[in-house]
């Protein structure tokens, strides 16, 4: 099948200014893409673009199969849901919802069918003749949903639509959007700067950096093999551990040497290590650091470590200590008797290690 | 303990003391400023009410009297303006002829001007803005001559048209600040969220932004009344006889009447001559402060 969203090295400079270098993203009917990066990354600039509410300075765009590089934002067959929610403030609901339509022309009839379809979709039918200022902001974000969805759009945009929400109605909501894909089969592009949302909700992320595409994946791709330090460090809480560690060959495997807080050296060995440059870091995510006896394989080797700090978190137990000068996290189950203070043996998987040069910080296995 | 407490409750009824007083004085004071701005009103109104016997004879500030509407009648259509002495009412009617359109034109174009340079930001938008603005601040004096050359030119000089083009010329700088910063404060998003509804530039306007805008509205409409339907010089270099505004049929009454000073009927002429504006301030004025400060603070 054709793809719904094509992008082909897009480019946009606000005068001298490169804004977007390079961009190339290409998703199929039903994908959820979500565009994920630090702010000011460019990735509300880049929705902007697929929209059409900005001119691109280089490069093509499709959707649905169709060129839409200069075509305006009404003719893309898009709809949008806006970080401000960006609700008519003198239009009730109904009205907000159906906006759009009238101004295409259609008929009333029809109007009326849509505005019911969406209102108990939605749950949002005792709303319709309020306000957008006498509601909440949860609802808000549902009228919002269902401007966007009444269109029955080739492409659903989401500007960091939760942003705005509490930390309890975000997830709520996160979850309600999931769900409106799955029965919707929708393609949507979706810009966030919360990599949890990425992850949870996405089928395909891109993330970006200064402009710059820095990976395109799955989740699991992404979380997985981050393909670059940016990317490792960026995706997943706590945060992957990357240590900066000497790499050495010795026939029967590769030997990682990292240097302890005390000054005497950790050396662990990989088997399935490719050919490595001297100095590496060494990219382990929290959960492939298990206390020893609770994580067995091929890969694993277990090793003393010194605990600096513990920090139960309820499901889990994070323990801190410090390794190649850097402070490393591992995740133990809860019951764990480690104590700040001792030593305790740490199980390091290897078989899920992620290897970045120290200088370009590119994925190196 | 009881030593240790008296001083403080002594200190709380001292200070309670001292803001009584303090708001007394305020009183005092702000009573003693409205009577100082009151008092010329109260003298135009009494006198207006004499006949001009007892004002040769009374006080400035006695109560009429008898109560006599004559002079009003007299100022309103019978005192003379030079050589014609049919009174106010025809001039009264060239003020409300110039100000009402000018007004409405003024401010519409004025919002229109305000949502470009808001919404639609284009190259050179803010240098725009900035020489609109720099029109608020030009005097008047010194347009005056161009001014007639481009109405002369226009073939509407002397014409009641042409006095609206002049104070909506001159209204343009006022307006387009006013709504700007109206519309500066209204999230870009609504706009573009109604682009991907598929909305142009007009019914974006219209349909979005308009209705929003009654309290920068009111502002404006009050503002541009007040400085139009005063306005005395415009209105004395552009007009001839037959579309003088009645700014200046009001100097002329008061100023070309031959033997005896109607002050009664100077004081009626006034008053009516104030009477437009006083009402508009009375009907609008508490959305005239609202209006003023909804601009600055985001809602």
């Amino acid at each position: 099948m054709a793809p719904i969203l094509d992008i082909n090295k897009l480019y946009k400079n606000y005068g001298p200014v490169e804004i977007l270098k390079d961009i190339n993203i290409s998703i199929e009917p039903g994908d959820f893409l979500v565009l994920v990066g630090p702010s000011g990354c460019g990735k509300s600039t880049l929705l902007n673009c697929i929209a059409g509410l900005e001119e691109i300075t280089g490069g093509t765009l499709s959707i649905g199969g169709n060129d839409m590089t200069h075509v305006s934002p009404k003719d893309r067959d898009i709809a949008m849901v806006f970080q401000s929610y960006a609700l008519y403030p003198t239009m009730s609901v109904a009205k907000n919802i159906t906006f759009g339509m009238k101004v295409r022309g259609v008929d009333q009839a029809t109007q009326d069918a849509k505005l019911k379809e969406v209102a108990s979709l939605l749950q949002i039918e005792p709303l319709l003749n309020r306000r957008p200022s006498q509601l909440s902001g949860g609802q808000r974000q549902r009228v919002a949903m269902g401007r966007a969805l009444v269109r029955d759009p080739k492409l659903f945009l989401f500007d960091e639509p939760l942003s705005n929400l509490d930390a309890k109605l975000r997830v709520e909501m996160r979850t309600e959007i999931k769900k409106l894909h799955q029965t919707l089969d929708a393609s949507i592009v979706y810009v966030t700067h919360d990599q949890i949302e990425a992850m949870t909700l996405a089928t395909k992320i891109v993330v970006l950096k200064g402009g710059i595409v820095q990976q395109i994946g799955t989740p699991a791709e992404i979380y997985n093999n981050p393909a670059n330090l940016f990317v490792a460090d960026f995706m997943g809480s706590p945060a992957m551990n990357l240590i900066p560690a000497q790499a050495s060959n010795n026939g029967s495997g590769t030997q990682i040497s990292i240097t302890r807080e005390t000054g005497d050296t950790l050396v662990l060995t990989d088997a399935r290590a490719p050919e490595l440059p001297q100095d590496v870091i060494l990219g382990l995510r929290p959960e492939d650091i298990a206390e020893a006896g609770f994580r067995a394989g091929a890969g694993v080797q277990e090793a003393a470590c010194m605990v600096d700090m513990v920090e139960p978190a309820g499901a889990d137990t994070y323990v801190v200590s410090e390794l190649g000068g850097k402070q490393v996290t591992a995740r133990l189950h809860a019951e764990t008797s480690a104590q700040a203070g001792q030593m305790l043996n740490l199980a390091f998987d290897m078989s899920k290690v992620s290897y970045f040069a120290k200088e370009t910080g590119e994925r190196l296995n | 303990m009881t030593d240790l407490s008296m001083p403080q409750t002594q200190t709380r009824t001292q200070s309670a003391t001292g803001k009584i007083a303090l708001r007394w004085l305020l009183y005092v004071l702000l009573g003693l400023f409205a009577l100082y701005y009151l008092m010329p009103l109260f003298v135009m109104l009494t006198t207006s009410l004499k006949s001009l016997e007892e004002i040769r004879t009374g006080s400035l500030i006695s109560l009429p009297r008898e109560v006599s509407f004559d002079a009003w009648k007299t100022a309103w259509s019978g005192a003379c303006t030079g050589i014609q002495c049919e009174g106010l009412r025809p001039y009264f009617w060239n003020s409300v002829l110039i100000a009402v359109p000018a007004v409405a034109i003024s401010t519409l174009l004025g919002a229109l001007n305000g949502y470009v340079v808001a919404q639609w930001r284009f190259k050179g938008a803010n240098i725009i803005f900035s020489l609109m603005l720099f029109g608020c601040f030009i005097p008047f004096q010194v347009v005056l001559l161009p001014m007639a050359r481009l109405l002369g030119i226009m073939g509407i000089a002397g014409t009641i048209p042409g006095l609206i083009f002049v104070h909506v010329i001159y209204g343009l700088g006022f307006t387009t600040l006013f709504f700007r910063n109206y519309y500066v404060t209204i999230p870009a998003e609504l706009t573009k969220a109604a682009r991907v509804d598929g909305a142009g530039f007009m019914r974006i306007f219209w349909s979005i932004f308009l209705p929003l805008s009654l309290p920068i509205i009111v502002v404006t409409v009050i503002w541009q009344f007040t400085q139009i339907w005063n306005d005395f010089l415009f209105g004395v270099s552009f007009s001839q006889a037959g579309t003088q505004p009645v700014t200046v049929a009001l100097n002329n009454i008061v100023n070309s009447t031959t033997g005896v000073k109607e002050y009664n009927v100077d004081m009626a002429a006034a008053i009516i001559a104030g009477l437009p504006t006083l009402l508009v301030y009375v009907v609008a004025g508490k959305y005239f402060i609202r209006g003023l400060t909804a601009g600055s603070v985001k809602g």
